[in-house]
């Protein structure tokens, strides 16, 4: 019997209208346990450099975590992959909502896609009846619009259903797959899922998900909700509001938007406005999320309520929303709260990533302002600054115009337009728009994660590690008094002695030994969370979550059957982790790719920056190219990639080019 | 004359505006009636479900309550605070108008046992999974007339009584001399 997972993929070819269950071999659990880690592995054996994102043989996966469908609380998240049209490379975007539990309840620990269908589709599971149906009927209609309709021509009031709209539909390269409150947001895996023809999956299961040691996973479980219990009563102090509790950044419930709306920046990832939080802008924002925001909503299984209902003139719900795209049409185009939650209910229904689009509309102006667009490429664009969000969202989703220019992203469209469009894609790292944040002094650790994250996205790389010191001594020393979570005690040593000014401060404090296990720390959550299906919000990002390094090889284990203690996870996190990166570097990812936007930081330290990341790589059991060595990756069970590597020639037999060190990573526990 | 005589009444109170429609409780109460207990969770078997209608803001914990042979004859609508609520969101039947309140295996009926086991719980498991507290708990002692105790059917008299209703006493009775030979 397997436990925890279900022992199954359904494999669905597009080009020929095949399905099949397929069974998995057991083995792939051990040394990868789901999600990202057979994601990752599934790619590597079937998606070769050679395939692009529009490619019949480009993959889109839809994993489920290992321990979706169990007690576990917050485990949920469902891990979607494939080629990305804005990078090239290996993608992965993860959901949470209610997507994955029923595809694990039907039988499946994933989805595989293959080809393309000829006539628009959709793909409804239940249980072990599975089939395409026909979905011209259902073209260009909203990600929430068509699951309606699919949900009454069913007559499945209770499916979970992942769709695309518009902007997938039209390969838009930063089209997302929508699922009711939660998205697969990033890396345009909608364009991927419209060009195979695909409109929606849809999937009702009702079948056991099993526990191998039922009694000690539910005491566990019973634990952590406690301790969420706790948490929920107990703000932790000395953070800022929405990082005091648990689950992703608490947007939905918390007014006091100071922080964002004057640290992070406006417009196309320009403008900083100080003084922006008056007690007028304050009381106006308040009002407009007490009206709109009808409910506080959750995922599957989990306490934390990070998504709302927000209804639009109307007093049911017009659509759902969570975490910082509250923010990023508001800023984008320096307008207010309401003009942000209206615009992102259309947004939302075309599929859109909510940073990346605004960012590029915001993008276009600028070009438009500084004349490298002309008023000649928007056509009838109104004169007001709303109106010209709305225009450029119905252009970029309507592929019209500039809008099919504009809806590559900001690299690609900038390669299109030239005449020194480039400089205006400012705010990108591997091609991909990123979080609007400007700041003043280098910050080492952001700065590896930002250079090293292949998410592509800073909020699923850091987490545990507090963003900044504590003003005294005293308040440091009270946080590690109750701070179990760190892998090792020195931790503790870093953290108390960062001081927010003078020698031990950044860029230079915590030194590069220090930030090295920092960031592999924070990463390491990451990658045990994004194989497992566990949310980001009780284990990887918050402070001092339920779930940490010292008790998921025990739930792990106790879940899914596995004989998992702590150095074995940390291990087997880092095979995943190397075996994401080998995807990426097989496509032609180097070392050139790792750096955060030129202007991310005003104050940058060139040389520091280099002996950052020489260190890093070395710390990783990579060369100074950034590749695993073939002793890294034989010492984790990846043979197969070593070999590879060097018939390719991305590693060479010598070792020319690669780093003498030994991996230091790990070496922790 | 009657005696009076004191019972302790158990109640759940549900509030609708708090439940953030995670199905917390429908994994909890499914793992716990789990042979072994906690073996496996399928909401499907769970004894409370969500009726969920999220484009409509409708989210209501339900509990399993008694065994209905027939649905209904006619259907209530409730219009609450603007919202369009079906009778049945609110019923507890397991009946033959839904899948809800029916084992997925077996299609017997299931029904809330307020987690009554030896000992006793503090409080339900679905109320003490219900972090948003959209499920709360009380007990409330209440002085009742002394009358002879009704009949109370247990999980099996009531599967069996389903049975009957189902396929007659005849064919059911035959079916378990026929099964019973085989064991």
């Amino acid at each position: 019997m397997r436990y925890a997972e279900t022992g199954f993929n359904l494999e669905v070819d597009l080009s020929r209208g095949n399905i099949e269950r397929v069974a998995t071999d057991p083995r792939d659990t051990e040394l990868h346990l789901g999600g990202l880690g057979t994601n990752a592995k599934l790619f590597w054996d079937r998606v070769g450099p050679e395939v692009g994102p529009f490619d019949d043989e480009n993959l889109l996966i839809f994993g489920a975590g290992l321990l979706v469908g169990t007690p576990a609380p917050g485990c949920n998240r469902t891990i979607v992959s494939a080629i990305s049209p804005q990078t090239k490379l290996f993608a992965y975007s993860m959901m949470g909502g209610f997507f994955a539990p029923e595809l694990k309840r039907s039988g499946y620990d994933k989805v595989v896609i293959r080809g393309k269908s000829e006539k628009l589709v959709y793909l409804w599971i239940k249980d072990d009846k599975v089939e395409l149906r026909d979905a011209e009927h259902l073209r260009g209609l909203g990600t929430m619009e068509c699951s309606e309709v699919i949900r009454q021509e069913l007559d499945e009031p209770n499916a979970a259903i992942s769709s695309v709209g518009l902007a997938g539909e039209n390969r838009v390269f930063f089209a997302s797959i929508e699922q009711g409150r939660s998205s697969a947001s990033r890396l345009g895996l909608g364009a991927v899922m419209g060009d195979k023809n695909l409109k929606a999956v849809v999937v009702k299961g009702s079948g056991d998900i099993n526990i191998a040691q039922p009694q000690k996973f539910i005491e566990m479980c019973n634990d952590s909700l406690a301790y969420i219990r706790h948490r929920n009563d107990n703000p932790l102090t000395n953070v800022m509001p929405i990082l005091a509790g648990l689950g992703s950044p608490q947007e939905m419930a918390v007014h006091d938007e100071k922080w964002h709306t004057e640290n992070f920046v406006w417009g196309n990832a320009r403008v900083r406005r100080k003084g922006f939080w008056t007690e007028e802008v304050a009381s106006a924002w308040t009002e407009t999320m007490e009206t709109m925001r009808t409910r506080m909503l959750s995922c599957y299984n989990c306490p934390m309520k990070c998504g709302a209902a927000i209804s639009v003139d109307t007093r049911m719900c017009s659509y759902m929303m969570k975490c910082f795209s509250k923010l990023t049409y508001t800023m984008g185009a320096f307008s207010d709260l309401e003009f942000g939650l209206r615009i992102a209910q259309k947004a939302t229904e075309h599929g859109l990533d909510a940073f990346s689009a605004p960012q590029t509309m915001a993008y276009a102006l600028e070009l438009l302002e500084a004349g490298i667009l002309k008023d000649k490429d928007f056509p009838g664009m109104p004169e007001d600054n709303e109106g010209r969000f709305y225009y450029l969202l119905d252009k970029i989703v309507k592929r019209e115009g500039i809008g099919d220019v504009l809806a590559d992203g900001t690299y690609w469209a900038s390669e299109k337009i030239g005449n020194g469009a480039m400089e205006y894609a400012h705010n990108n790292i591997k091609k991909i728009e990123q979080l609007p944040l400007k700041l003043g002094m280098l910050n080492q650790i952001y700065f590896l994660m930002y250079s090293t994250g292949e998410k592509a996205n800073i909020t699923q790389i850091e987490g545990n590690f507090p963003q900044m010191p504590f003003p005294t001594r005293e308040e440091r020393e009270e946080w590690c008094a109750d701070w179990p979570h760190v892998p090792d005690e020195r931790f503790k040593e870093w953290f108390i002695e960062w001081e927010m000014r003078g020698e031990n401060s950044i860029p230079n404090y915590p030194g590069i030994e220090a930030t090295c296990e920092i960031v592999n720390w924070q990463e390491q959550m990451h990658y045990i969370d994004d194989s497992t299906g566990m949310c980001a919000g009780l284990s990887s990002f918050p402070y001092k979550p339920p779930f940490h390094i010292h008790n998921l090889p025990h739930l792990i284990s106790a879940g899914a059957g596995l004989d998992l203690d702590e150095p074995g996870l940390v291990r087997l996190t880092r095979r995943n982790r190397n075996l994401v990166r080998a995807n990426n570097l097989r496509r032609g990812m180097t070392r050139a790719d790792e750096k955060p936007p030129e202007d991310h930081w005003k104050r940058r330290f060139p040389e520091l920056e280099q002996k950052l990341l020489d260190a890093y790589y070395e710390f990783k059991g990579w060369n100074l190219d950034g590749v695993p060595t073939a002793e890294t990756l034989r010492e984790l069970d990846l043979d197969y990639v070593a070999e590879e590597f060097l018939e390719r020639g991305i590693l060479k037999e010598n070792g020319e080019g690669a780093s003498q060190g030994e991996s230091g990573e790990g070496s922790a526990s | 004359m009657t005696e009076k005589k004191k019972k302790i009444v158990k109640r759940i109170i549900v509030d609708v505006d708090k439940c953030n429609g995670c199905q917390g409780c429908e994994v909890i109460c499914s793992a716990s009636h789990a042979v072994p207990k906690y073996s496996s969770t399928n909401p499907a078997r769970s004894r409370i479900r969500v009726i969920r209608d999220p484009l409509s803001d409708i989210y209501v914990p339900v509990f399993a309550g008694g065994y209905m042979a027939a649905e209904c004859a006619g259907r209530d609508q409730y219009i609450i605070d603007g919202k369009e609520y079906e009778e049945c969101t609110f019923c507890r039947a397991s009946c033959p108008s839904r899948d809800l309140f029916k084992e997925p295996d077996s299609g017997l009926p299931l029904k809330c046992d307020m987690c009554e086991s030896d000992p006793d719980l503090d409080e339900p498991l679905c109320v003490q999974w219900c972090i948003a507290d959209a499920l709360v708990y009380e007990e409330r002692e209440e002085e009742v007339e002394e009358t002879e105790e009704e009949e109370t059917l247990d999980e099996l008299d009531e599967g069996l009584q389903a049975l009957a209703n189902r396929h007659g006493w005849d064919k059911l009775l035959d079916a378990v001399a026929r099964r019973s030979q085989k064991d």
